[in-house]
């Protein structure tokens, strides 16, 4: 089993030298220091304040190999700082982009843990009842229902949360944040309400078609003929053994909690992770991007790392292979 | 580019019309959902009509200024009068503007009203649907031949060149999906090609695995090792024994990707860095028009409902098509 999670962990970490040799490529190989300059002071700048700008943000550097000193490479440079979680300075406006992420954190955490918990739950319990009611109208109606809500792009529930919720009815504040926990529930009601109308058409679907595969198990039908109740057949067998494909669902839910759904806070103005990564994009800020990236990749290896090791937890067959 | 798209969509229907099996499972998906499979007939069509434009032979030289006659103007274009546009918003079927309440130029005859700039709703988002085609048709073609050159080699060849492809796949599946698009198309630029480029970079890995997986079970078997024993050489063995038995998952993968590819435009025009023309960028310009005293819901309603539209009937055929043409395999990922 140790050896099994160490065997886990090293490649994990063989994964994340991948992640940044391949950000490497895209963001030093794909563009050029030029490149950056410009779309960062404007297209028409003169050539002494690109050059200019190149300097300050130390991207004059050698690339990939400098005789005189080895360790003075863009290349290094890069892989040091992303390992020790030095990240530097944003090139947009020159803030410490880790003082960025302590200060979005947060916000992003607190939509996005009710977020996933409330989701989880929901998504269990509503595909459970359709599933119960399997090869009956409800069943049938369920479905159809989780197809037209998974055709809805999640931005028109956004749009249209907002205006109904917000403008029409107006129980919520249309945006904005504030931390004091006696008015964030005021501020995350709305997009906790338009994410959850959002992902649980999937997540029911996806669920219920986990469970429906279960019951047509063996040991389900053995459950039924010693005597169990439909429900009890629901809860005790079925939903256990249905653990590990949402187990591993789950686990791919994770990185989400770190960067934040990007649409909803830039959209209802939480100042969180998601907003950090559009401020990025708007302000063509590679440097804040880069590290983005990084953080969303870092947490989702550390989830699958995290799955592996609980599938060897749960099902020895996992150990051996 | 649509031609292209054209050729390949053509190429692979006639393949597919040529073998019993593929032809019976079609007639079955067709049996199953008539309606949805003949939606996406329509929007196919309606692409079709807006993908060439050429100039001329479109109304009297007397009207009209001489750069709107000398614009290239597709099938879609043509269906509408030249000069079709007005000055600012009017409500669908308005007979004056809706702001203001001066008189229109075409009083009446704008189906889905105008939006700001006065354009016709209705026409944009019928050229909107060769956009949607665009980026679901194009991305496809990067991503099915990545994804089985890639997928093929490692589990064919197994071994070390195994280990690499499978740790390229866990590298880039270890990028949550919206950041890297993101960052694919920051740093490629914003244009219709740098996003479909960047969808397919996305893209390919799930169906990788999938091929990847799918040909290290039928190397194993009976047929593939008769045909080795026979001489048959390697290459043969995987352009007629391996590649045909793996064409039901990427059929599959086309389908159930496509609303996906969609899907992620209209986020990526939300974020600002689409492709011009599509729902998704309606879609965002639309979305301060609610807050506006009263509301402008036209152009919303319309580039949503045909986006919801399409997306609803390819996921209904896409459905049909898995549960045709494999209703285990490809469970766990969709």
């Amino acid at each position: 089993m140790l050896a099994f999670v160490v065997r886990r962990i090293a490649y994990g970490f063989l994964v994340v030298l991948g992640v940044l040799l391949f950000l490497f490529v895209l963001f030093f190989g794909a563009v050029t220091p030029e490149d950056m300059a410009r779309r960062a002071i404007g297209e028409k700048a003169p050539p002494e304040a690109v050059a200019q700008w190149i300097t300050n943000h130390g991207y004059d550097r050698p690339r990939l190999w400098n005789p005189e000193d080895p360790t003075d490479t863009l290349l290094f440079d890069h892989f040091r700082s992303m390992l020790s979680f030095d990240f530097g300075r944003s090139d947009a406006d020159d803030v410490p982009i880790a003082r960025r992420l302590r200060e979005g954190i947060g916000p992003s955490l607190s939509l996005t843990i009710p977020l996933f918990l409330l989701g989880l739950v929901l998504g269990i319990a509503l595909s459970l009842f359709v599933a119960y009611f399997r090869d009956t109208y409800i069943d049938t109606m369920g479905v159809a229902l989780c197809v037209l809500g998974m055709s809805v792009s999640i931005v028109i529930y956004i749009i249209g949360g907002q205006y109904l919720i917000g403008k029409l009815l107006r129980w919520f504040p249309i945006s904005g944040f504030d931390s004091s926990p006696a008015v964030i529930l005021r501020f995350l009601a709305l997009p906790l309400t338009v994410a959850l109308a959002a992902g649980i058409g999937e997540s029911v679907r996806f669920y219920r078609t986990i469970f429906l595969e279960e019951t047509n198990r063996d040991y389900v039908r053995t459950a039924r003929a010693k005597g169990c109740g439909d429900g009890r057949v629901m809860s005790r067998h079925v939903l256990r053994n249905a653990m590990i494909p949402i187990l591993t669902r789950v686990v791919m839910a994770i990185p989400f909690l770190f960067t934040g759904s990007i649409l909803l806070e830039s959209f209802f103005g939480i100042p969180g992770l998601g907003s950090i990564t559009v401020d990025a994009i708007n302000g063509n800020d590679f440097a804040t991007l880069r590290v983005m990236v990084f953080i969303g990749s870092l947490a989702f290896i550390a989830g699958q790392i995290l799955t592996d090791v609980s599938y060897a937890l749960v099902d020895p067959r996992v150990r051996l292979g | 580019m649509v031609g292209l798209l054209l050729v390949a969509g053509a190429w692979a229907l006639w393949v597919a019309g040529h073998n019993r099996l593929w032809r019976e499972a079609g007639r079955e998906v067709v049996r199953r959902r008539p309606l949805a499979l003949a939606m996406v007939c329509l929007f196919v069509v309606t692409a079709l009509l807006d993908a060439t434009s050429w100039v001329g032979g479109s109304g009297a030289p007397d009207g009209g200024d001489l750069v709107s006659l000398h614009k290239p103007r597709s099938m879609i274009d043509r269906a509408f009068p030249i000069d079709f546009q007005e000055r600012s918003y009017s409500a669908p079927l308005a007979r004056t503007e809706f702001y203001g309440g001066a008189p229109l130029l075409h009083p009446g005859k704008h189906l889905l009203g105008t939006d700001i700039i006065g354009r016709d709703v209705l026409h944009l988002t019928l050229k909107g649907t060769r956009v949607a085609m665009l980026i679901g048709g194009l991305t496809t073609l990067i991503v099915i031949p990545l994804a089985l050159l890639f997928g093929v080699t490692a589990g064919y060849r197994g071994g070390r060149v195994d280990d690499a492809v499978f740790f390229l796949i866990s590298t880039l599946a270890a990028i949550p999906g919206l950041l890297l698009l993101i960052a694919l198309i920051t740093v490629l630029g914003r244009g219709p090609v740098q996003v479909c480029v960047a969808l397919g970079i996305t893209g390919w890995v799930g169906l990788c695995r999938l091929v990847r997986g799918e040909t290290l079970k039928l190397r194993e078997l009976d047929y593939v090792m008769a045909a080795r024993a026979l001489g048959v050489s390697e290459a043969r063995i995987v352009f007629r024994h391996v590649l045909p038995n793996l064409m039901h998952l990427v059929v599959i993968t086309f389908v159930l990707l496509f609303s996906g590819l969609v899907l992620s435009e209209a986020v990526l025009s939300w974020l600002g860095i689409g492709i011009d023309g599509s729902w998704g960028q309606m879609i965002d310009q639309a979305r301060d028009e609610l807050s506006r005293d009263p509301a402008i819901t036209w152009n919303l309603l319309s580039a949503s409902t045909a986006l919801f539209l399409l997306i609803l009937v390819v996921n209904r055929v896409g459905d049909a098509v898995r549960d045709v043409l494999d209703p285990r395999t490809v469970r766990e990922m969709w």
